[in-house]
């Protein structure tokens, strides 16, 4: 079928202003990426699945210029032990990043195995992607594929000493990166990655995930404080019997953003969590679209979004939770909640379950709404000033989001940072 | 201490008159209960007096010290030394307790123009009096209040008030939801702290609470007045008689 004339030329357009890396062993999955595209075109307006969210500026031909914020404090996760991977405007600097070699983790650069013919990474390279296009589709997420220019390779073999951390700086106002990333953790392999930075004015990384049987990932991202970048990322996580996967996202800023998180139980007793907290204040437009699929038995999801919004700024939220017949024992969490500090904000949420077996547990909840006034009096009868206790309670709506984060440390220094915003705005 | 005069009060989204009168004067070192049933306007006057939204004050005055209370914030009167053990804590998930203890405590340092407490010495004298009230290390990490059993809650409220040391405290219905024991560890808390400085407002349906802690002076309220005072013998009165003979003795 013949898309829309405006699609069509969208399409045409931003695929004519990127080139294709051509051979080696992911030079199938690019090209069926490009043909996907074409099939599908860009999102539009029109789409039902982009009903919240302008897409037009992450379609355009060229990025929108955004300014490159120097916010003045040391950069998230600094204090910790870990492997840095650097990327600038979408480009790895290997002087700025650390040495990749670590027990229990193999580390590589998309663009160094593309030029193989053979590698592992083949198997999972646009394969999740490609999935996770039905029952929805994700043009954005095969653009990546298909041009994405580079990444990190990550095989995890056992239990890595520290975690690995890719940073994303921002540091010219035009730039436009295209990140793809691909995590394997083998059967009873552990791992942790932490993400952090605006990585360009407009962003579009995809990373794919592929855990093993009782394998183990947090994945912990900091989007990064520049207020005029743009953001389309996408997750797709396929898990094994008893594997672990927890994400979780804070964003703080950014006049764009949309994340997609796509995740499939294909064995049974798994445990899946995607959380995320973000903060926005004013020209600040924030969408977590997040899809999962429950066809095995007895796993475990739950989403848990929190969004703080004022002057203006937008939340959305589209959520499903889709348990295929004979995915029995299904345990299903959603909820999706806004703390709007004034009259000019607003949160749009879209909760979805779909249901075919019959002996499941599901629920969802999406709450707006403002500080809660008893928890307000509370702190200030105990001598707490109010902006100090509305601080104190913005926080504490938070929490249940933050509080995903596995590690405690790592969950404290999110605290700090989501701190930080709200003493800012005293 | 506590003088509070011809108070009236309304709520503010409606029209209805909930304290039409109070006089009542709380002297330094003493315990004063006020009892009264359902409706007169007990937990009213303890928000009133702390500073609550929704309440206009139509005529009449409050004071601590002779300071003026009522058109103070909540967090200014907390500074001045007023406590209120609430009926139902709040629980605030996200903020741990220690640090929203220390938090309120060095606030009210701060309002008050003192130093404010170091970190070794807080934690010192917080785990003095957590162990006086049977609180472990465990709930003073926990988010505040956030699973806390009813008695737990309750105690954790006598722990903020022996941490804050306020001058006046006001404890609304702090017996509800306590079985025996637990009501005798909160009595045996509050009792550590009467001193020749500080007075007590206790407010309660029951005399048993009364029985742990031993008021000076008892008054009973309806309909937003306090129409008698008397000693603790009051308190017994209303236990063996119910309200109705001295509501009846009054009109």
């Amino acid at each position: 079928m013949a898309l829309p004339e405006l699609k069509q030329s969208t399409t045409e357009a931003r695929l004519a202003s990127l080139s294709l890396p051509e051979g080696g062993c992911l030079d199938a999955a690019r090209r069926a990426a490009v043909s996907r595209v074409q099939t599908m075109g860009l999102p539009d307006r029109r789409d039902e699945y982009w009903k919240y969210t302008r897409p037009d500026t992450l379609t355009s031909a060229d990025a929108p210029n955004a300014a490159v914020f120097d916010s003045g404090e040391a950069p998230m996760f600094d204090t910790f032990d870990r492997i840095r991977i650097v990327f600038v405007d979408g480009v790895f600097d290997a002087e700025a990043s650390d040495d990749l070699s670590l027990e229990g983790v193999n580390i590589e650069r998309l663009a160094e195995i593309q030029g193989k013919d053979i590698h592992w990474a083949k198997d999972i390279y646009g394969v999740l992607e490609a999935r996770g296009q039905t029952p929805v589709e994700r043009p954005l997420a095969a653009l990546n594929t298909a041009f994405a220019t580079d990444g990190v390779v990550v095989h995890v073999t056992g239990k890595p000493s520290k975690p690995i951390n890719l940073v994303y700086r921002h540091e010219t106002e035009s730039s436009d990166a295209i990140l793809h990333h691909v995590i394997k953790v083998d059967s009873g392999a552990e791992a942790t990655i932490l993400e952090n930075g605006p990585a360009a004015s407009r962003f579009n990384k995809a990373m794919e995930i592929d855990i093993a049987d009782n394998g183990t990932l947090h994945l912990v991202r900091a989007q990064g404080r520049d207020h005029e970048r743009r953001a389309a990322t996408h997750l797709f996580a396929r898990l094994g019997t008893e594997a672990v996967f927890k994400s979780f996202t804070l964003t703080v800023n950014g006049v764009l953003t949309r994340n997609e998180a796509v995740v499939e139980f294909l064995g049974d007793d798994a445990v899946a969590h995607v959380a995320g907290a973000c903060v926005g204040d004013g020209d600040f437009h924030h969408d977590d679209t997040v899809f999962v699929t429950h066809d095995a038995v007895n796993c475990e999801s739950r989403q848990v979004f929190k969004k703080v919004l004022r002057n203006g700024a937008t939340g959305v939220f589209q959520g499903k939770i889709l348990v295929k017949e004979g995915a029995q024992k299904t345990d299903g969490y959603q909820i999706s909640q806004s703390l709007l500090l004034d009259d000019d904000s607003q949160f749009l949420a879209k909760p979805e379950l779909e249901i075919y077996a019959d002996d499941v547990a599901c629920s969802h909840g999406s709450t707006s709404g403002a500080i809660d006034e008893d928890g307000l009096f509370y702190l200030r009868s105990r001598g707490v000033p109010e902006s100090e206790a509305t601080d104190l309670m913005t926080l504490a709506f938070l929490a249940e989001a933050v509080e995903e984060i596995e590690d405690d440390e790592i969950a404290a220094s999110i605290n700090d940072r989501l701190y930080g915003w709200l003493a800012r705005r005293r | 201490m506590l003088e509070i005069k011809n108070l009236h009060v309304k709520l503010e989204e409606e029209d209805k008159q909930i304290l039409k009168g109070v006089n009542l004067t709380v002297e330094a070192g003493k315990v004063h209960a006020i009892m009264g049933p359902n409706g007169s306007g007990k937990s009213t006057l303890s928000y009133v007096l702390s500073g609550k939204d929704g309440y206009e004050v139509t005529e009449g005055s409050a004071s601590l010290l002779g300071e003026e209370l009522l058109e103070l914030e909540p967090e200014e009167r907390a500074a001045l030394g007023v406590f209120l053990a609430f009926q139902y804590p709040v629980e605030i998930p996200g903020v741990g307790n220690m640090t929203f203890l220390r938090t309120a405590v060095n606030a009210q340092r701060k309002a008050r123009g003192e130093e404010e407490l170091s970190a070794t010495d807080f934690l010192k004298h917080v785990r003095e009096k957590a162990k006086e009230l049977k609180i472990d290390a465990e709930m003073l990490k926990r988010p505040v209040n956030v699973g806390f059993s009813g008695g737990e809650k309750k105690r954790n409220e006598i722990l903020q008030m022996a941490m804050l040391e306020p001058k006046m405290c006001i404890l609304d219905e702090t017996d509800s939801g306590l079985d025996v024991d637990a009501m005798k560890l909160v009595a045996d808390g509050v009792n550590a702290l009467r001193d020749e400085g500080r007075g007590f407002l206790v407010i309660t349906h029951y005399q048993r609470l009364l029985d742990h802690i031993k008021p000076d002076v008892v008054h009973i309220m309806a309909d937003g007045r306090i129409v008698k005072t008397g000693g603790p013998e009051l308190a017994l009165e209303v236990e063996n008689n119910g309200y109705a003979d001295i509501l009846s003795e009054v009109a």
